[in-house]
């Protein structure tokens, strides 16, 4: 009988790494929505929310308490296991996406060398292709269950749009993974360490395109056509209300956190903090610099989200359709043409 | 028992009952989801066989691409559940006897198959789920079927695009 | 056609160049554009710790005044209600009995004197109209209110505290309006 011949103390420090991670990235989400509403205020010359606690900042569990207090309506016709379904799986699948993200470099505690990775497994990125592609059954099963045409119409948006730009998403990784020659993340970054220059230096056009799609992918303004208020009410979580509602709009803020944390890990060295040798101080305090490093990026890249979505109107949906298929995949296929002919000269 | 023959087992009971239910459930849309649950079964038999990018690639194209089109097709159709055509009864023995010759086939096939005699699974210990091997297998001993499957899919593409130029 | 300004321009249907197509340009001009609102003054006025000034005429609230010994002004002469066009003051008359001369001015009284908030259109001729200076109209505005009842304002709501008894009330409340 070796049935539980594991190793204890490796399972309780991954359920650990798993509970922080994934509360934190509730927290953060949690303060991505604050955040939202102030960028958005600020661009557009408003204060923002400011009235709940010092400059707004309890904001966030004000609405989670109201989000949580509120009637749980479930129509007469929706199909009722399908519609509770449908929030869990995209809260579970943009959650499961950050298995694989790498955190910082290993930490010692009590002896123990701990990773900051909840799994380095080596085909990384793709089981982050598979969760995403998993998140696309949450708002096509919810949409479908709600029993609505708007939502049935937007789920059907949501899965086409998500189906075409992973496509053209994969195409600008397969260039990247050339260079890299790895599939796990954790490698990935500590090429960028301890090489010279971030991916992006070789990959600036894959990187242009990666963003795109992981912008189309997270539903996010200009790609927000699931969501589009004027032609479809409100979308695919029409029906929804209470915390099943708040699901899809929390697994919405997470999923541009992951992608955020992927693309600084894959394009803009991950945990590493340019100009700054972490040798030179104690492993657990290099650790720490390297979370709060990758920290800042995630921050300044959903930032970047968010100032996108405050400038671009949505586009109509034939010309979604056209840019994904008829501009970056072309796009796409051309650096990874592009890429193969300078390894291949170089070597 | 080791852990990773109950997994084995467990992976393989979950297989087979989502299996069965594709084909019980009465409504499509129970069936294309049930179907994505047997997928993942076997993707977690793939894992069990140390084939990491087999299983993920069962589950990005299978569970996550095709099946997704298939609930598409489902949910734009809008099958009702009491639409199915009843089956006269030799239409269904008919099936069922076929059906069966051709399991039965299988069973006897792999039966008798030298090669799989006496061998256990390589659980946990194998490489040529892995991207490396994988990829020098398809591009040195299998590369011509490789490539002739990829023509396929080429043709496949041009005749879907002609007929939505029509 | 004679254009009236200068400011007119045709409209360019010539096809998109190359860079114009790709909208990239565009699209960051269009972020700086947004970025450069961050550094913006913010022109929210904070409403209950902040308020903006009334502008000199503004017209709020009636007030019924009181003289300077607490006495009512009002003679429920009528003007008021005749000059109103919304037709929103009602009133009625009673006269001034044996000792009551230091609670109303005139012989004369309003026993009753109500405005409807919801017609008034706060034009102020009633305060032009009254003969005896008792009609005032205030720099408040009206507060919002759960029933149509709510919003006729009696005599209790529009009398001003009184100068003699009330002095401290009286003066919180010119605090408040000033």
């Amino acid at each position: 009988m070796t049935i539980l011949s594991f190793d204890w103390a490796f399972v309780v420090e991954k359920l650990i790494m798993i509970a922080i991670i994934v509360f934190a990235s509730l927290g953060i989400a949690l303060y991505t929505t604050f955040g939202e509403r102030k960028v958005a205020a600020i661009l557009q010359d408003r204060p923002g929310p400011s009235r709940a606690g010092p400059f707004g900042l309890l904001q966030p569990l004000a609405d989670g308490l109201k989000l949580i207090m509120k009637e749980e309506i479930i129509p007469t016709h929706a199909n009722k296991w399908l519609f509770i379904l449908g929030p869990g799986l995209a809260m579970t699948a943009s959650l499961m996406s950050c298995a694989v993200i790498p955190w910082g470099t290993p930490i010692h505690v009590f002896g123990r060398t701990v990773e900051l990775q909840i799994a380095d497994i080596n085909i990384g990125i793709l089981y982050v292709f598979a969760v995403v592609s998993m998140g696309v059954y949450g708002i096509m099963i919810g949409g479908w269950a709600s029993n609505n045409k708007f939502s049935l119409m937007s789920a059907l948006r949501a899965a086409s749009q998500a189906i075409s730009y992973e496509l053209a998403m994969g195409l600008a990784l397969i260039a990247l993974l050339m260079t890299t020659g790895s599939l796990s993340l954790k490698t990935i970054v500590e090429q960028q360490v301890t090489g010279h220059w971030w991916n992006i230096v070789y990959q600036p056009l894959g990187f242009f395109i990666f963003f795109v799609c992981a912008m189309a992918e997270c539903n996010r303004t200009p790609f927000d056509l699931p969501e589009a208020e004027n032609e479809l009410n409100f979308g695919y979580h029409q029906e929804y209300s209470s915390m099943k509602l708040g699901f899809y709009l929390f697994a919405e803020y997470i999923n541009m956190i992951m992608s955020s944390a992927i693309m600084a890990s894959m394009y803009f060295g991950g945990y590493d903090l340019p100009f700054f040798d972490e040798t030179t101080v104690a492993p657990n305090i290099a650790a720490m610099i390297g979370v709060g490093t990758l920290l800042i990026k995630i921050v300044l890249f959903i930032f970047l989200f968010m100032w996108i979505r405050w400038t671009i109107p949505r586009f109509r949906y034939d010309q979604l359709m056209n840019l994904g298929w008829k501009t970056m995949i072309p796009l796409a296929l051309f650096n990874m043409l592009l890429t193969g002919a300078l390894i291949l000269a170089k070597l | 028992m080791s852990t990773l023959e109950i997994l084995f087992y467990a992976l393989s009971a979950f297989a087979i009952i989502s299996a069965i239910m594709v084909l019980v459930s009465k409504n499509p849309i129970y069936s294309v989801l049930w179907l994505i649950l047997v997928f993942f079964a076997i993707s977690g038999h793939y894992v069990l066989l140390n084939a990491q990018f087999l299983a993920i690639v069962n589950i990005i194209v299978y569970a996550g691409a095709i099946m997704v089109l298939f609930l598409f097709v489902i949910m734009l159709v809008n099958v009702k559940q009491n639409s199915e055509p009843q089956k006269q009864m030799l239409v269904k023995f008919i099936g069922v006897l076929s059906g069966g010759s051709f399991l039965l086939l299988l069973v006897a096939l792999v039966k008798q198959t030298v090669q799989l005699q006496e061998q256990n699974v390589l659980l946990k210990d194998g490489t040529i789920g892995l991207i490396h091997p994988l990829g020098k297998a398809l591009f040195t001993d299998y590369v011509v079927p490789f490539e002739i499957s990829s023509v396929l899919f080429l043709s496949a593409m041009v005749g879907a695009v002609i007929i939505g130029k029509k | 056609m004679q254009t009236l300004t200068n400011k007119a321009q045709a409209v360019n249907r010539a096809p998109m160049s190359f860079w114009e197509r790709l909208y990239l340009i565009n699209i960051i001009k269009g972020m700086l554009i947004t970025f450069s609102h961050m550094f913006k003054k913010q022109p929210t006025i904070h409403y209950p710790e902040q308020k903006r000034e009334f502008s000199p005429v503004f017209r709020g609230l009636h007030v019924l005044n009181r003289d300077e010994e607490g006495r009512e002004r009002c003679t429920a002469c009528g003007l008021c209600a005749v000059a109103c066009p919304a037709e929103a003051i009602t009133m009625e008359a009673a006269e001034r009995i044996e000792g009551e001369e230091h609670l109303y001015r005139e012989e004369k009284y309003a026993a009753k004197y109500e405005i409807n908030m919801l017609r008034c259109i706060f034009c102020g001729l009633c305060e032009e109209a009254c003969p005896k200076d008792a009609v005032y109209l205030s720099e408040t505005f009206a507060p919002a209110n759960y029933t149509r009842k709510g919003f006729i304002y009696g005599k209790p709501d529009l009398l001003i505290p009184n100068p003699k008894t009330e002095a401290t009330a009286l003066a919180t409340a010119k605090g408040v309006e000033a």
